[in-house]
């Protein structure tokens, strides 16, 4: 019997394999598919103060090994969060993480004093890496100073664990990975999308409604890996990977280069019950190498 | 008791040319399917296929459940519908079902016109079948460009009347659906409109039930990635804000929408 137990902070994960934000609602939706209980844990749509409708449709292009996707964070706000959803999810065997956005500092703050509130929520996650809103978003997460501002004012009314997901549209990503780090970051999850775009040749059109979108999937793995891999060696707070991981040597291999664990996106969109075979790929890929506990791997790259 | 969405891998027992660009599947379950209804629809992967990535939804246009089947037909459209087009009998083909909202059950007494187009033929004609209603109550209208282009609907035949259009007066009346003398002579017989085709089509025929204040539904296919509402790529913006098209539809009653 293997050890999957990782620990990221206050964190206790069962498992290291995470569903990640905007791609499985807030894990009732993937529920006929999954026990979300044997996840460890489960990322749910970024949230905001206000609702939000998101940016208009065609919102979603396919590209090669993967997709573009400008959904513009539409959600129905952090009260709706708490009143309708928090109560129905609360009391299920597994970590809910709520990934907090916002377009002013002050947004940011707001939304996780009310996170803050609720008993089940152990940590959020500091969405400073949306690339498809006008403002906010990204913008904070592109340069030292704004992350470490945003992190800073968080930090303050936050004891809980404190987790930044980070841009990879950014020319050094482990500058910004020590910025947080420095500003009392618990942890960061990384990659967000990258920057990317679609056009119609024949309509002469973009594809998006927003012209540029957020590329995900297995195109953008090989960039995942290594900026997770730079900024394990660049901090000392648990790193947890996220970028095209579709199966479990996917995942193994986001450990290896320094992930203490991981989130599945994209790949659900194509099979919602993958995160449980990576689960289970996992333990076999284990027993395999004789490697007792799953901590074992993490960052044991051998360059 | 509705059927959970599952992901089975089918095993795929049948792919018939039905025409030009139209085949039909049957893909069978190694596990019972129960409970699914017109309007409802599978997100299918299509393996080994140079970029593309996402799976490609398609209605569903009959199910067995005895034999534990489900049957799709399917249009060329573009490259994932081209692929799964080619897959030979005895492919294991992973499919997502049952998604998104179905149709809802006209009153016994309704007397119902369905119009499809296109691919759309597929969730009227399941419709026709086992809506409960007398063959003389339902009415099926199905467009295509030539008669070439309808498929064969021999099967279905029995469930209600069939009347035809075509661009080219190949077959049927000549012109659009909303030409036919049905649509545009005797509407207001109808106490609910059921419609699934091109977007064009569906505008065309919601504008005249308007109109007439008859009740309509149609069917959306804007694109998307899951199918079953964690992605929110296929929203239609309706008087409510926007909405899934895989879960809140695909399914729609006009008055709910923008059009």
């Amino acid at each position: 019997m293997v050890n999957l137990e990782v620990k990221i902070h206050d964190l206790n994960l069962k498992n290291p394999v995470m569903t990640a934000s905007g791609t499985c609602g807030f894990g009732e939706e993937i529920a006929d598919f999954i026990d979300l209980s044997s996840l460890g844990g489960v990322f749910v749509k970024g949230t905001t103060l206000k609702p939000r409708e998101g940016n208009p449709y065609p919102r979603m292009a396919e590209t090669p090994s993967g997709m573009l996707n400008a959904v513009g964070l539409q959600n129905k706000g952090v009260d709706n969060f708490i009143n309708n959803i928090y109560p129905r999810i609360k009391d299920i065997n597994t970590h809910f993480i709520v990934n907090v956005n916002g377009s002013t500092i002050e947004d940011y703050v707001a939304v996780t004093e009310k996170v803050n509130e609720l008993d089940k929520i152990p940590a959020i996650e500091l969405n400073i890496s949306c690339p498809n809103v006008k403002e906010g978003g990204m913008a904070f997460g592109v340069s030292c100073p704004s992350a470490e501002a945003v992190v800073k004012a968080v930090r303050r009314v936050y004891d809980k664990t404190l987790i930044v997901k980070l841009s990879p549209n950014v020319t050094s990503i482990t500058d910004i990975a020590k910025a947080v780090e420095g500003q009392g970051a618990d942890s960061v999850s990384l990659i967000n999308t990258l920057l990317g775009m679609a056009i119609n040749a024949e309509t002469r059109k973009p594809v998006l409604s927003t012209i540029t979108g957020g590329l995900s999937g297995p195109a953008v793995k090989p960039i995942a890996l290594r900026m997770v891999w730079q900024v394990y060696n660049a901090v000392k707070i648990p790193v947890i990977g996220i970028g095209g991981i579709m199966n479990a040597t996917d995942a193994i291999e986001f450990l290896l280069a320094g992930a203490s664990a991981v989130q599945v996106g994209t790949a659900l969109f194509i099979d919602p019950t993958i995160p449980i075979q990576i689960v289970d790929g996992i333990s076999a890929y284990m027993e395999r190498h004789k490697i007792q506990s799953v901590n074992d791997i993490i960052g044991s790259l051998q360059c | 008791m509705n059927m959970k969405k599952t992901v089975i891998d089918f095993l795929l027992i049948e792919n018939k040319q039905l025409n030009n660009d139209n085949f039909q599947l049957i893909l069978q379950s190694p596990i019972p399917l129960s409970n699914i209804l017109p309007g409802q629809f599978t997100n299918v992967e299509i393996k080994e296929a140079k970029e593309i990535f996402l799976r490609r939804p398609f209605s569903i246009l009959d199910v067995d459940y005895k034999k534990q089947t489900i049957s799709l037909l399917i249009k060329i459209l573009g490259r994932g519908s081209k692929k799964i087009t080619e897959a030979k009998t005895g492919q294991v083909i992973s499919a997502i079902v049952p998604l998104g909202k179905s149709f809802s059950q006209p009153e016994k007494d309704d007397k119902i016109l369905l119009i499809g187009g296109g691919s759309g033929v597929a969730p009227m004609l399941f419709l026709a079948k086992i809506c409960g209603l007398n063959p003389s109550q339902v009415h099926v209208l199905i467009g295509a460009k030539s008669s070439v282009d309808h498929i064969d609907i021999a099967n279905y035949q029995q469930f209600g009347q069939f009347y035809y259009t075509t661009e080219d007066g190949s077959l049927g009346e000549k012109g659009y659906v909303t030409n036919h003398s049905l649509f545009n002579q005797k509407i207001e017989q109808f106490d609910r409109i059921y419609t699934c085709g091109p977007d064009l089509m569906m505008k065309a025929v919601a504008k005249v039930a308007k109109e007439k204040n008859i009740f309509c539904e149609v069917s959306l296919e804007n694109m998307m990635a899951c199918g079953f509402g964690v992605c929110l790529c296929c929203v239609e913006d309706t008087k409510a804000g926007h909405k899934c098209v895989c879960t809140d539809g695909p399914v729609f009653n006009i008055n709910d929408l923008k059009w």
